[in-house]
């Protein structure tokens, strides 16, 4: 089985609180500590674990600049056989379908059996990965939760849907999956892991190299742009408490028998 | 010039959900003038009471009615809206499970903008759409402009549009089954086999009347146990949010939110939680909420009554120590 899997770099959300920097065009990125989306992790892991029990190989690639390369290779050092980089300063600014257009492209490169993506990303936008199948013409299904394989042409799907059910469906190869968070337990990455892949070339491809029209993607081609940040209003907001934790404390437990919160 | 607006119902048991009505007053907010079509589809008697009820508040139904869409994959769905909305049309769908499925593949074969999960719209001007969204799990919030001229798929997030219920409709309900199936029943690559039911754990959460629950700050699986002597000295139950499960800390039947359960204490102890929309989703009948997080600006003290900010390491054995001294 041939798996490809879709990864960004992302801040690390466990790592930092996000603001919104002076003029309220973007993040605080300063001192910002990156890594690999996290459920784009949960894919890469699923590749894996599928590549380990029937062969094949797993291929990272991520759009992205330069830096996005430590991403991929992190993924390498998981056990990913190889890493791609699509880089090109006309993919700058793309919205979720320019992405989901370089990516596309990159595939109809390869002979991929299966391509997964993380289900979203730092921008909450759950796009990518269903607009890839929909340009691809192969079926695609959201929030995987569950994969088996059933032979070279078909696979077990399961989705996650509300209240904890869960959706099962027979998907014809090749097709595009979104992975859910908590699919599997997604493997440590030792420095010595890192180390083992730090020379391992990783091919760059630009938007020729692609056959990709720069004026379709990046800023050019995006239709949905985002224009500025803001911090959330707080709308009605908690009351804080403040105090020495004594007194915070006082005043919680008095809230809690009021509210019939200690039995 | 006023254009189509689409609103996909999602239905459930032959009734429509909350997200109908919601996707009524966003349409509003796009154009005041619009005529919003309501999108049905299904199968059996079950869309019918679903197309009635629903052309009390539209403007007009539209039905596909297909014994494949007994149960509805946006698979087998995609492809026959895709032969019935006209070009240039704004289909608004409600940003859940069944959304994220069908939505962004939608807009490509419609070849129409996507504008995911939206949580307001600031207007529209020359054609351009101003609309709210959130990132980083609503820690912060971004503007963002689209041009919905020539069409546009847009998902909006359940529960942030106020639904509202002074709109009547004209009960005009028409049949596009035929032009939905013309060409025969799509979808035969991704075949719907069964639901699996969510497993029962050992405690029904959903029943609880005191919830504590525990989110990524509680950083180490160890430190579980403070969660549970505190749940112990107040009388309750302990449940969590999605990262507390995906790392297998605790069973997935004790998950608070859209895709765990749907809870409704009188008091619920949200420890350690960020407060995404999704887990938020799962609160419902009003609880008292005491949230504690070390970082200020978690979403969750927007949702709150009452907040402390302070680590919930060092902050939950303090006071599970003190409720202990008052029992006694």
């Amino acid at each position: 089985m041939e798996i490809l899997v879709c990864v960004k770099r992302v801040p690390d959300p466990s790592e930092n609180e996000i603001e919104v920097n002076r003029d309220g065009t973007d993040i605080a990125r300063d001192d910002l500590v990156y890594s690999v989306n996290e459920w784009d992790n949960y894919a890469v892991e699923e590749a894996i674990q599928i590549r380990d029990r029937l062969g094949g190989s797993v291929t990272v690639v991520s759009v992205g600049d330069e830096e996005a390369e430590e991403v991929v290779r992190r993924e390498m050092a998981m056990g990913a056989d190889k890493g791609i980089l699509l880089s090109d300063d006309a993919f700058e600014g793309s919205d979720g379908r320019g992405i989901a257009a370089i990516l596309t492209a990159q595939v109809k490169r390869g002979n991929y059996d299966l391509i997964l993506t993380g289900t979203q990303a730092d921008d909450g936008a759950a796009q990518v990965g269903g607009m890839l199948a929909a340009m691809l013409d192969w079926p695609f299904a959201s929030l995987v939760n569950f994969i088996e394989v059933v032979d070279d042409k078909k696979i077990k799907v399961g989705r996650e849907i509300a209240g904890g059910n869960q959706e099962m469906y027979e998907i014809d190869l090749p097709c595009v999956l979104s992975i859910q968070t908590g699919i599997n337990e997604p493997r440590y990455v030792s420095i010595r892991g890192i180390r083992k892949v730090t020379s391992l070339e990783i091919p760059v491809h630009t938007a020729g190299d692609l056959g990709v029209s720069p004026e379709s993607v990046g800023e050019a081609g995006a239709k949905t742009k985002c224009i500025d940040y803001f911090m959330p209003e707080p709308g009605d907001g908690a009351q804080i408490l403040e105090g020495s934790t004594e007194e915070i404390i006082d005043k919680l437990i008095e809230l809690l028998k009021a509210k019939g919160g200690i039995k | 010039m006023a254009q189509q607006v689409f609103a996909y119902i999602i239905h459930k048991d032959g009734v429509a959900d909350d997200t109908a009505t919601e996707l009524i007053a966003a349409a509003g907010k796009l154009d005041p003038d619009a005529r919003v079509t309501a999108v049905v589809a299904g199968a059996g008697s079950e869309i019918d009471s679903v197309c009635n009820e629903v052309a009390c508040s539209f403007a007009e139904v539209w039905k596909i009615h297909t014994p494949v869409l007994a149960y509805v994959t946006a698979e087998v769905l995609r492809p026959m809206l895709v032969r019935i909305l006209p070009k240039h049309g704004n289909v608004l769908v409600p940003h859940d499970h069944f959304g994220m499925d069908l939505a962004p593949g939608l807009s490509i074969k419609l070849d129409a903008v996507y504008l995911p999960d939206a949580v307001d719209f600031e207007g529209v001007d020359n054609g351009k759409l101003k609309a709210v969204r959130e990132e980083y799990t609503g820690q912060v919030s971004t503007h963002v402009l689209s041009d919905i001229s020539e069409g546009a798929v847009i998902t909006v997030r359940p529960g942030s549009f106020k639904a509202d219920e002074t709109n009547s409709g004209e009960g005009n309900i028409i049949d596009k089954t035929a032009q939905a199936i013309e060409g025969g029943v799509p979808g035969g690559t991704c075949r719907f086999i069964e639901i699996v039911e969510a497993e029962v754990g050992d405690v029904d959460i959903t029943k609880s009347d005191i919830l504590v629950s525990v989110g990524r700050g509680i950083e180490d699986e160890d430190n579980l146990e403070m969660i549970h002597e505190l749940a112990k000295a107040m009388g309750g139950d302990v449940s969590c949010s999605r990262p507390i499960v995906d790392a297998k800390w605790l069973e997935k039947s004790r998950q608070v939110g859209t895709s765990g359960q749907t809870v409704k204490p009188k008091v619920y102890m949200a420890l350690g939680i960020s407060g995404a929309f999704q887990h938020v989703g799962g609160l419902k009948g009003s609880p008292f909420v005491i949230a504690i997080n070390k970082n200020p600006r978690a979403p969750i003290f927007q949702v709150a009554d009452v907040g402390i900010v302070d680590d919930i390491l060092d902050f939950i054995p303090e006071l599970t120590e003190r409720i202990n001294d008052l029992k006694g």
